[in-house]
C-alpha cells in the first residue's frame, strides 16, 4: 500500500492506547475500532528480538502442529488395566494431575486423592497409614502428561484402574484415562471415604468389564465426531459434557445390551452413565490428549500441547521445547460455589482437564454453550467474546469443531505461546473447583485465566534455543 | 496523611484515563495527592519518590494497575479509594458494551480487514514493538507515543520507506490525514493545501490559520520532531513530501519544522527543486535564505507561513487575506499605550505559559529580538535558561509540555491545573506586566477550557487591581469554529474579561513583546 493509494480510499484506523482518540475520529465521520489493549507479558526485549527474527521458521513450524492438531482422528478402541497397558506404569506408581509435585507440595485434594488410591490398592489400611506411605518415598509421584496420560481434578491414577484407550488413528498414538466417577464425593477432587473405595471397585469390577465387551462388539467409537456433534448441542465438552454423555450413551447401549452378563447389570451400567452428565468429559480430555500429542516435538514450534494444573502450580509444555515443564502458580477460579461453600473453600486450580481448552475445547468454545454462561458472568455475549478474545492467541481455526452461533466459525485452535505474551492476553478455562481440603470434594464451578508466568518462562526457553543453535552454527 | 492503596491484578487502562482520574481524586476534599499508574518499574520509582509507594506493591509487575490515594483521615482515603475502584467500573463496563472488541493489533487487523492506518499510543516502551507489528501488516502508522528511542525510530522509518508506507512519529501529535483528524488535531475545511510538520502545534496552527483565511488542507502529515536530526536523515519528512508532490489533490505545500540538520537541509533542497509546485517553509529561527536558495518562500512566523500558502493556492496577492502589517502595528501601539499606562510602577515582566512547544519557542524568537534574554525552561544556552522552571526569573516563557512537568500528569493542553496554579503564581508576583497565554482547541485538548481560565483570570484580575496594579492578558487560540470547543464562543469569552485575544501565536507574543517593552525596562 503506497501512501499515495493512502490519499485515494477512505480512512479506515484501528486505535492502540488512549481510547477517545477513536471517539473523536468517530465524531469527525471517520471510522475507528479500539483495541483492548494489554501491555505484554514483562520479559526481555532480546527475547521479543530473537523471536522476532526467527518468525518465519516458528510460523513454519507452527502451522506444521497446527496441521497434525487438525489432521488427528482420536477413536475409542479399547479398555484395559493401566498396569496392563500406559507406559511405565507399576505397582508403587500414583500418576497425578499438572506438572510434577513432591508428596510436600500437595494441595489438600491431591493428598486426599493419593490417600484414596493408596486403599484402593490395599497398599494402606487406614487413611494414616496412606499418609505415612505416601510420605515415606516409597511411592513414587509422576504427572499422567508423562506417561500419554490425562485425569481430571487430581488426576490421580493407580495400577489397577481401568483406562480408556484412545488411539489416534492418522499418527498411531495412543493416549489414556480412566473412567469418570461422576460428581459428589469422588477421588479425584480429593475424597476417600468408603464410599468412594467401593464406587471405584464397582467400577474396576462391573463397569469396566460390562464396557469392554459392548466395545469388542460395537467397534471403535469416533469421539471426534461425537465432540463435533456435541458442540451444536451446547456443550464446550469441559465443563458440560450432557449431549457428550448422552451421544457416546446412545452409540454404546444396544452393545451394553447385547453383551452384559446379566439384565440387571446392563441397566446399572447404562444407569450409570445416563446419571452422570460428565460421563464423556474423561473421553473428551484422551481424546485431546491423543489429538495433541501427535503435534508434539516439532522443532522450533512455540504451540501449547499441554496446559495442566496440580492444584500448586499450573504447568505448560510445548511443542518445541521437548518435555520440559514450564510453571506458575495456579490461581482460583471465579466460581458460583455450592450452598454452604465460599471462595475461601476453594482450592486453586486442579487438573487435566485444561487440555480440553489445549484443543480448541472447554473455555475456548464456551460460544458454544449457553447454558453455562453463568459461569462467565451470566450473558451469553460475554461467553462470545471470550471465544472470540482466543482467535487471537491460536494459530488457527478448527475444521472439525465449530461454534453455530458464530457461523459455524471453527473453535480457535493451537494456542501460540509467542502470542500469549506478546498481546498479554491469556488463555480462558472454564473449570470445576475442588475445596481446599482433602476428603470434601467438588465446591462449585468456574473460570479463570491461566497465569502469564508459564508462558513467559516457555517463550524464553524457546528463544534460548535460538541462541544456542546461532553460537553453535557460528562456532 | 494516611496513604491507601490497591493493586488490581490483570487491569489496564490508557495513560490518559488513569491521570484524567487521578486528577479527580486530587480534587476530593481532604486528599492530599493520588496516583492511577500501571505498576512498572519507571512508575514505582515515581510513586517512591513522592512517597506513594507501599509495601503491597513489591510484587506487582506491568500488566498490574496501581492506586494510591493520601487523605487526611484513614477513612478519606479510604473513600477516595472506592470512588477509584467504581469510577474504573464503570470505565470497563462501558468498555465491554462495544461489540467485538479485540484484544491485539493482529486481532483487530483480522477483524477489520479494510484497515489502512493504525495509530499508536501506548506507553513508550511497548509502542516500537506494535508499530513494527502494523508496518509489518502493510499499514500506514501513526505513533503518538514518545520515549521510543531514536535507534527504533531508525529501525521503523527506514523498514517503512522500503515498504513505501507513511510512518508518522515516535512524539507525532497530530495529523490530517483525508480530511480526518488524528490525535491532537482541529477540523479544518479540505482543500489544496498539504502540510508536511515536524511540529505537532506549528501543525495545527498552520493548519487553523488556513482554514480561517478561507483555504483548506489536502493532507496534513506529522513526522516527530526527531525526524529532521541527521541520525533519522528526515526519512519521513522526505517521504511524506514526496507523496505530497505526487498528490493530485495537493498544489501547494508547506513545511514545518524547526531548522533541519544539514543533510535533511541539502536533501530537502534537492527535493523542492524536483518540484513544480510552490512550496512555503516555515523553518523557525533558521535565516530566510536557507530556503530562498532551495527555492521555496520563505516565511517567518507559522502565521506568514498559513497565509503564504492560501495566497498562493488561490494565486491571489497576500494582502487580499493577510493583515496589513502597519495596520496591525497601528493597532497594538494604541492597546499597548492603554494597557501600560494602567499598570503600576513595579510592573515590567513577560510571563510567557505556554502548553505548546512550537509556540513557546516561536513566542521566545519574537520576545527576545526586543527584549534581550527572555528566560526559559526549553533552551540549552545556559545564560537564558531558568535555574528552576517552576520560578520564573524576569522575562520569562516556560514550556508547561516539557517533561519536568508532564510526568504523571496529562498534558496542559488537557489537564490545566499547573497553568492555572502558575496564572496565580505569575498574577501575585508585583513585577509581572503581561501574561501570555496560547489556547490550543481541537480534538484531544480540553473539551472547555473557558471553564478553567475564566475563574483564575478573574481571580488574578482582582487580586492585582486590589494591590492596585493591572496586569496584561494577552492570548492565542489555536482553533477553528468547527472544532468541539469553537474558536469563536472562547475568543469571546476570554475577551469578555479583558484578555486580549490575536489571531495568531505570532501576533500575540509580538503584542506582549511591545506592552512589555512600552514599560521601558529596556
Amino acid at each position: 500500500m503506497s501512501v499515495s493509494n493512502l490519499f485515494n480510499q477512505k480512512l479506515k484506523v484501528v486505535n492502540i492506547g488512549i481510547g477517545s482518540f477513536a471517539e473523536n475520529i468517530r465524531r469527525a465521520g471517520g471510522t475507528a475500532v479500539s483495541v483492548e489493549w494489554q501491555p505484554p507479558a514483562n520479559i526481555s526485549p532480546n527475547i521479543f528480538r530473537t523471536l522476532n527474527a526467527k518468525k518465519e521458521t516458528i510460523s513454519k513450524a507452527n502451522s506444521e502442529a497446527l496441521q497434525r492438531i487438525l489432521n488427528s482422528k482420536p477413536y475409542l478402541t479399547n479398555m484395559a488395566r493401566a498396569i496392563d497397558v500406559v507406559p511405565g506404569m507399576r505397582k508403587n506408581l500414583l500418576m497425578h494431575a499438572g506438572p510434577p509435585i513432591t508428596w510436600e507440595r500437595m494441595c489438600g485434594p491431591m493428598r486426599g486423592a493419593v490417600i484414596g488410591a493408596l486403599l484402593y490398592e490395599g497398599l494402606a489400611q487406614t487413611p494414616e497409614e496412606a499418609e505415612t506411605l505416601a510420605a515415606s518415598g516409597s511411592i513414587d509421584f509422576e504427572p499422567c502428561h508423562e506417561h500419554s496420560s490425562v485425569g481430571p481434578m487430581a488426576g490421580v491414577t493407580s495400577a489397577s484402574m481401568p483406562v480408556f484407550v484412545v488411539k489416534n488413528e492418522t499418527f498411531g498414538n495412543v493416549a489414556f484415562c480412566t473412567q469418570n466417577e461422576g460428581l459428589g464425593k469422588v477421588l479425584r477432587y480429593g475424597a476417600f471415604s468408603p464410599e468412594v473405595i467401593e464406587r471405584l471397585r464397582w467400577m474396576e469390577n462391573i463397569l469396566y468389564p460390562t464396557l469392554k465387551k459392548a466395545l469388542d462388539v460395537c467397534g471403535k467409537i469416533d469421539l471426534k465426531n461425537i465432540i463435533a456433534q456435541a458442540l451444536h448441542m451446547g456443550d464446550e465438552l469441559h465443563n458440560r459434557n450432557r449431549a457428550g454423555t448422552s451421544l457416546f450413551y446412545r452409540s454404546i447401549a444396544p452393545a451394553i445390551v447385547e453383551t452384559a452378563n446379566s439384565p440387571k447389570i446392563a441397566a446399572d451400567v447404562l444407569r450409570f452413565i445416563n446419571g452422570n452428565d460428565h460421563f464423556f468429559l474423561n473421553l473428551s480430555m484422551a481424546a485431546s490428549k491423543a489429538t495433541l500429542d501427535a503435534a508434539r516435538s516439532i522443532e522450533n514450534s512455540s504451540v501449547a500441547v499441554v496446559m495442566a494444573r496440580n492444584g500448586t502450580d499450573f504447568g505448560i509444555q510445548l511443542s518445541g521445547t521437548g518435555n520440559e515443564w514450564f510453571t506458575g502458580p495456579a490461581l482460583v477460579p471465579d466460581a458460583l460455589f455450592f450452598a454452604g461453600f465460599t471462595k475461601e473453600d476453594a482450592n486453586p486450580d486442579i487438573g487435566d482437564s485444561a487440555i480440553t481448552e489445549t484443543n480448541a475445547l472447554g473455555g475456548f468454545a464456551i460460544a458454544a454453550s449457553p447454558a453455562i454462561v453463568q459461569f462467565v458472568g451470566g450473558s451469553a455475549s460475554d461467553a462470545r467474546q471470550y471465544t472470540l478474545d482466543m482467535y487471537e492467541i491460536t494459530v488457527g481455526e478448527n475444521t472439525s469443531y465449530q461454534i453455530p452461533s458464530l457461523d459455524f466459525r471453527g473453535t480457535p485452535t493451537g494456542i501460540d505461546a509467542i502470542l500469549i505474551v506478546e498481546t498479554g492476553t491469556l488463555p480462558f478455562i472454564d473449570t470445576g473447583v475442588a475445596h481446599k481440603n482433602p476428603g470434601v470434594g467438588q465446591v462449585g464451578a468456574g473460570v479463570l485465566k491461566a497465569p502469564m508466568e508459564p508462558f513467559a518462562k516457555a517463550v524464553a526457553a524457546l528463544a534460548a534455543r535460538f541462541e544456542h543453535k546461532h553460537i553453535r552454527t557460528e562456532e | 496523611m494516611i496513604a491507601k492503596g490497591k493493586v488490581l491484578t490483570g487491569h489496564y487502562f490508557d495513560s490518559v484515563s488513569l491521570m484524567l482520574a487521578a486528577r479527580d481524586l486530587r480534587a476530593m476534599p481532604g486528599i492530599a495527592d493520588a496516583a492511577l499508574v500501571m505498576a512498572t518499574a519507571e512508575n514505582k520509582t515515581i510513586l517512591r519518590s513522592s512517597g506513594m509507594e507501599l509495601s503491597e506493591f513489591t510484587q506487582a509487575g506491568d500488566a498490574d494497575l496501581l492506586i494510591v490515594v493520601k487523605g487526611e483521615s484513614e477513612e478519606l482515603a479510604k473513600s477516595a479509594l472506592d470512588t477509584a475502584l467504581s469510577s474504573l467500573n464503570k470505565k470497563r463496563s462501558k468498555t465491554n458494551t462495544t461489540e467485538n472488541t479485540s484484544k491485539s493489533l493482529l486481532g483487530a487487523l483480522k477483524n477489520n480487514p479494510d484497515t489502512n492506518l493504525v495509530l499508536i499510543s501506548v506507553a513508550g516502551k511497548f509502542a516500537a514493538h506494535e508499530a513494527r507489528a502494523a508496518l509489518e501488516n502493510n499499514m500506514h502508522v501513526m505513533l503518538f507515543s514518545n520515549n521510543v528511542s531514536i535507534e527504533y525510530e531508525v529501525d521503523l522509518k527506514t523498514f517503512a520507506h522500503e515498504k513505501g508506507l507513511l510512518m508518522m512519529g515516535p512524539d507525532c501529535g497530530t495529523a490530517i490525514i483525508n480530511g480526518i483528524p488524528l490525535a491532537f488535531a482541529n477540523l479544518v475545511r479540505r482543500g489544496k493545501i498539504g502540510i508536511v510538520a515536524a511540529s505537532g502545534t506549528g501543525l495545527q496552527e498552520v493548519a487553523s490559520i488556513i482554514h480561517s483565511a478561507g483555504g483548506g488542507i489536502s493532507q496534513a502529515i506529522g513526522t516527530g520532531g526527531r525526524d529532521v536530526k541527521n541520525k533519522v536523515g528526515g526519512i519521513t519528512f522526505l517521504d511524506a513530501f514526496e507523496a505530497l508532490k505526487n498528490d493530485p489533490e495537493t498544489n501547494v505545500v508547506v513545511l514545518v519544522s524547526k531548522p533541519p540538520e544539514s543533510v535533511i537541509l541539502e536533501k530537502l533542497a534537492a527535493a523542492v527543486k524536483g518540484i513544480t509546485k510552490p512550496v512555503v517553509t516555515i523553518f523557525l529561527g533558521a535565516d530566510k535564505s536557507v530556503s530562498r536558495k532551495m527555492g521555496a518562500y520563505a516565511a517567518q512566523t507559522l502565521e506568514e507561513s498559513a497565509y503564504m500558502a492560501v495566497a498562493l493556492s488561490k494565486k491571489i496577492e497576500m494582502n487580499e487575506i493577510a493583515p496589513n502589517a502597519k495596520v496591525r502595528t497601528e493597532l497594538f501601539r494604541s492597546i499597548v499605550h492603554d494597557k501600560a499606562y494602567r499598570m503600576a510602577k513595579t510592573q515590567k515582566w513577560l510571563r510567557g505559559i505556554f502548553s505548546g512547544g512550537t509556540f513557546a519557542h516561536e513566542a521566545l524568537m519574537i520576545s527576545s529580538r526586543s527584549l534581550g534574554i527572555v528566560r526559559t525552561n526549553i533552551t540549552n544556552d545556559a545564560q537564558q535558561k531558568l535555574t528552576d522552571s517552576w520560578l520564573s526569573c524576569e522575562h520569562t516563557i516556560v514550556d508547561l509540555g516539557e517533561d519536568e512537568f508532564t510526568v504523571g500528569r496529562p498534558h496542559p493542553m488537557i489537564d490545566y491545573s499547573l497553568r492555572r496554579k502558575r496564572i496565580a503564581q505569575e498574577a501575585a508576583d508585583p513585577e509581572t506586566a503581561c501574561i501570555l497565554l496560547d489556547v490550543v482547541l481541537g480534538f484531544g485538548s480540553h473539551e472547555d477550557p473557558l471553564s478553567e481560565l475564566i475563574p483564575e483570570i478573574r481571580e488574578a484580575q482582582r487580586n492585582a487591581q486590589a494591590a492596585k496594579r493591572y496586569i496584561a492578558f494577552v492570548a492565542s487560540v489555536t482553533g477553528t469554529e468547527l472544532d468541539p470547543q469553537n474558536r469563536t464562543r472562547v475568543v469571546e469569552g476570554l475577551e469578555n474579561i479583558g484578555v486580549f485575544v490575536l489571531p495568531s501565536n505570532a501576533a500575540a507574543a509580538e503584542c506582549a513583546t511591545m506592552i512589555v517593552s512600552a514599560r521601558g525596562v529596556n
